[in-house]
């Protein structure tokens, strides 16, 4: 019974929600629009979840997707709100936030207003990566210069490890690592040996 | 069952407890009936904590719903395969499951182990025991899966949906055989501590260890991959969620390891390093259980909040300041036998390689801890998503792939430009065909170009290497090449068992690549309607919807949507998505409607599409759409590296060097002579 009441309640927010929109255009790209009569009403409708709304162009809009992904799903599941509406069917509140955001782009804002909008509304929470200023540059930057410092470093240690080394070794008067090749035969054969050895 | 169950967890804590103190005290005094007991002490808490976990599978089959634990995860319609995995569903039967494959493997490490490293065993049995006894308390004082309720309710709550999965029922096994066969390789390295056997014998003993932990988190993590994919419903498998980040951490620095341990067993090098990388890789399954089920980072994966994570962390803390004063305090006896000799070496660029893994762990660890670093700094929260994470880490990312092309091709000590002429040309011309066919054919996205020129570099590589060794063994042994080729890898299991595993990771990556030519749609669609959608290949494939159909299902009640897919003119057949209303024996709802995605695999690209729902209750169905490149690569290329994985530690063909066996005698020997010294000391 509860099932047939939040129908009920989605049908009118997905009616009124249609209503607002400029054109309601039955699903994405490429979709054959040749209609035959009314859909047959499921036996047990209420064992398919919450009632869907028709999908329009704004659900398969890039830009809109863009944003969304951006965002994160305020119900606590963690993922942003496009993967959300599109992966979770229980959830309410990101089908609720991907209105918002086609009601602002329609009301002219862009982007980054947007997200501005979200921003103000629900604090950095909502963001799915911190914005790049302040402390959250530390974020950012913070493993690239760790791995960096650390093999500048390694370089510098090694390379004057290598520079004692090599002194120590001219100072005992033993000869320099010549650059020697061997031959095809003998470069074989020490593959071979390695092969079974190593 | 249960009270068995219950008196075996107590009989369990307490053997523990003895374990871990007769293991250590017949160590320090040498006493024979106390490293005995020690070591009988890891069987005998294999079979008491066997006991107790045969008595929750007992009441999990009975559907004994008096005990909680039973009633949260299971019903009585529950088929009997889930019955069993939800042995592991919940937090408390997690934990004791944990407990006891760790006594599994404390008992076949005191098994298996050679009776050569016997002066390390009682330390292990110590060591284990410990692990052992954290786990069997945080079972008994905080998470208890014994606890029964004031009354028998007829039915249980069910197993969530989502965990009603094969891939479910396999993969938290295997992570968790991962996880805790960690602890034998870091228990071996503790006992090399307190001995100051710190020669490369303690590493001859783990090294099928590290590499049976490293199979099982591979498998682990991508039969979790798997698992999100086939079950979630989002088209993807990897969200850089924190308990994904739990499992990668321990995997980066396990592979860290297996690479620095070649350079101390051939050159004496990378001691210090390597131990930290045991512990730490340690350290990290236990700070991966922690993040799991504190709830202190918010997680899909995450297990009810509760106290056990004050025991985790009471567990890492007190650990973290044992191990490092008994490391600093070992520092001297873990000084390198030999200096690097080149920049230009073999040994150079593993240590790169260890760089940037260990750096990845770092950057993944940074983070996943960030938001409670920003609120701790800032006062603010704020979330760390995929996004963060791909900025992050794919660079790196690249960087290690690169790696995993050069370090074969430098040699040991030091290359000569010659050499390096020699060994690079081949693969470097291989990395440039494959950027320039992609660029002809018009793949712009930098980073996968990127992905696939470095995995054409890496696939030269390991090609030249089984070239020239098939090659030489043809020429000089005469052999053909089928033969040449079978006895160089059973010669060699670890070297080119471990190419195989490289292989396996450019198959990863060209997947992982595969990702940035995704293309999704939503559609609605009545009986008869059609939508279409063009693939990144180039293909277009045309979705008819069929129909709605509900029927009654084992423990479920199913929707059923069904698409007729073509591709092009070729058809494809028919596409069926569920969604699933699981009820109880009384065909009450549980839980809400759960999707099931169909899925269409291909060597070139998957088509996944999910029921979403009906239009006001309709048989005009909602439909989300996705055409995945490259996915089914993902799974064959985990499977490569498991097979490259167990051909390195298959038995024989791949023992120790002579380098690193004579580096375990020489410490042998200098045990004996300082033992034979303090003898004559106090003889004399």
């Amino acid at each position: 019974m509860q099932d047939s009441v939040i129908v009920t309640r989605r049908a009118a927010v997905g009616a009124a929600f249609a209503a607002l929109l400029p054109i309601s255009i039955r699903a994405g790209q490429g979709q054959d629009t040749t209609q035959s009569a009314a859909p047959e009403r499921l036996p047990y409708p209420g064992m398919v979840g919450a009632a869907k709304e028709r999908i329009t162009d704004y659900e398969n809009d890039p830009f809109i997707i863009g944003i969304e992904e951006r965002l994160r799903c305020t119900c606590g599941c963690n993922l942003d709100v496009y993967t959300c509406r599109t992966t979770d069917f229980t959830c309410g509140t990101s089908p609720e936030m991907h209105r918002q955001v086609v009601r602002l782009i329609e009301s002219g804002s862009t982007e980054q207003e947007v997200i501005d909008a979200f921003v103000a509304q629900h604090g950095e929470l909502v963001l799915m990566a911190p914005k790049k200023e302040g402390f959250n540059i530390v974020g950012y930057v913070l493993p690239g210069i760790a791995i960096t410092a650390v093999g500048a470093l390694m370089l510098w240690v090694l390379s004057r490890k290598n520079s004692v080394t090599a002194a120590e070794a001219q100072a005992a008067g033993s000869a320099s690592i010549a650059d020697t090749e061997m031959s095809a035969d003998d470069a074989a054969r020490l593959e071979a040996e390695l092969a079974d050895l190593e | 069952m249960t009270i068995l169950g219950q008196l075996a967890l107590w009989l369990a804590l307490l053997l523990a407890a003895w374990g871990s103190v007769v293991g250590i005290l017949g160590g320090i005094q040498q006493r024979a009936e106390l490293i005995q007991s020690a070591r009988r002490t890891s069987y005998a808490l294999f079979g008491v904590l066997s006991v107790a976990t045969i008595a929750l599978v007992v009441a999990l089959l009975r559907h004994d719903f008096n005990v909680q634990y039973v009633w949260a995860y299971t019903s009585r319609n529950l088929p009997t395969p889930y019955a069993l995995s939800a042995l592991y569903g919940g937090q408390a039967g997690s934990l004791l499951f944990w407990a006891f494959i760790l006594t599994v493997f404390a008992a076949a490490a005191q098994w298996l182990t050679p009776r050569r490293y016997d002066h390390l065993m009682p330390y292990v049995a110590a060591v284990t025991s410990g692990v052992t006894l954290f786990f069997v308390a945080v079972v008994l004082f905080a998470s208890n899966p014994f606890e029964r309720m004031a009354f028998t309710p007829p039915d249980g709550n069910g197993l969530n949906p989502q965990l009603q999965n094969p891939g479910m029922v396999i993969h938290p096994p295997m992570l968790y055989l991962g996880y805790i066969s960690i602890t034998i390789p870091f228990a071996f390295a503790v006992a090399a501590l307190i001995t100051k056997r710190l020669d490369t014998g303690w590493l001859h003993a783990i090294r099928r260890w590290t590499i049976v932990s490293w199979i099982f988190l591979t498998t682990g993590i991508v039969l979790g991959m798997w698992w999100a994919y086939v079950e979630l419903g989002w088209g993807g498998y990897w969200a850089w969620d924190p308990v994904e980040n739990a499992s990668f951490l321990p995997w980066l620095t396990m592979t860290a390891f297996l690479h620095s341990v070649m350079i101390q067993e051939k050159r004496g090098m990378l001691k210090k390093w390597n131990m930290i990388l045991i512990v730490l890789s340690f350290m990290l399954s236990i700070f991966g259980t922690f993040i799991t089920r504190s709830g202190i980072i918010s997680s899909v994966h995450s297990f009810a909040q509760s106290s056990v994570g004050y025991f985790f962390l009471v567990f890492l803390i007190t650990s973290g300041i044992a191990l490092t004063w008994l490391l600093v305090t070992r520092l001297p006896d873990l000084e390198a036998e030999s200096q690097l000799e080149s920049m230009v070496s073999r040994e150079a660029s593993f240590l790169f390689n260890n760089l940037l893994l260990v750096g990845m762990a770092f950057s993944v660890l940074w983070g996943t801890m960030f938001p409670i670093i920003s609120e701790l700094v800032r006062g603010t929260q704020v979330t760390v998503g995929p996004p963060f994470f791909n900025q992050v880490n794919i660079p790196i990312g690249l960087g290690l792939l690169a790696l995993t092309g050069i370090g074969p091709l430098i040699a040991w000590r030091k290359a000569s430009t010659r050499n390096l002429k020699r060994q690079f040309t081949g693969p470097v011309v291989t990395m440039l065909i494959v950027a320039a066919v992609l660029i002809a054919v018009g793949v712009r996205d930098f980073y996968a170009l990127m992905a696939f020129a470095l995995s054409g570099f890496v696939v030269g590589t390991i090609g030249q290497e089984f070239i020239r060794g098939v090659g030489a063994r043809n020429r000089l042994h005469g052999e053909n090449y089928a033969v040449a080729f079978a006895r160089l890898m059973a010669r060699n299991r670890r070297r080119y068992g471990g190419y195989i595993v490289h292989l396996g990771i450019v198959v990863f990556f060209v997947a992982f690549a595969g990702n940035a030519f995704k293309k999704e749609m939503e559609a609605s669609l009545e009986p008869g309607e059609s939508v279409t959608l063009r693939s990144a290949f180039g293909y277009e494939y045309t979705f008819t919807h069929i129909g709605v159909s509900q029927y009654e299902q084992l423990n479920r009640f199913v929707s059923a949507a069904s698409l007729d897919v073509t591709r092009g003119d070729e058809p494809m057949g028919i596409m069926t998505s569920e969604k699933r209303q699981y009820w109880n024996s009384f065909k009450e709802a549980q839980f809400q409607p759960s999707t099931e995605a169909a899925i269409e695999s291909g060597l070139r690209e998957d088509v996944y599409v999910v029921y979403a729902g009906s239009v006001e209750g309709t048989e005009e169905a909602v439909y989300s759409i996705t055409l995945n490149p490259l996915v089914w690569w993902l799974w064959f290329g985990g499977f490569v590296m498991v097979i490259g994985g167990a051909i390195t530690v298959w038995p024989g063909g791949g023992g120790p060097t002579r380098a690193s066996l004579r580096r375990a005698m020489a410490g042998y020997h200098a045990q004996m002579v300082s033992g034979e010294k303090e003898e004559a000391a106090i003889a004399g």
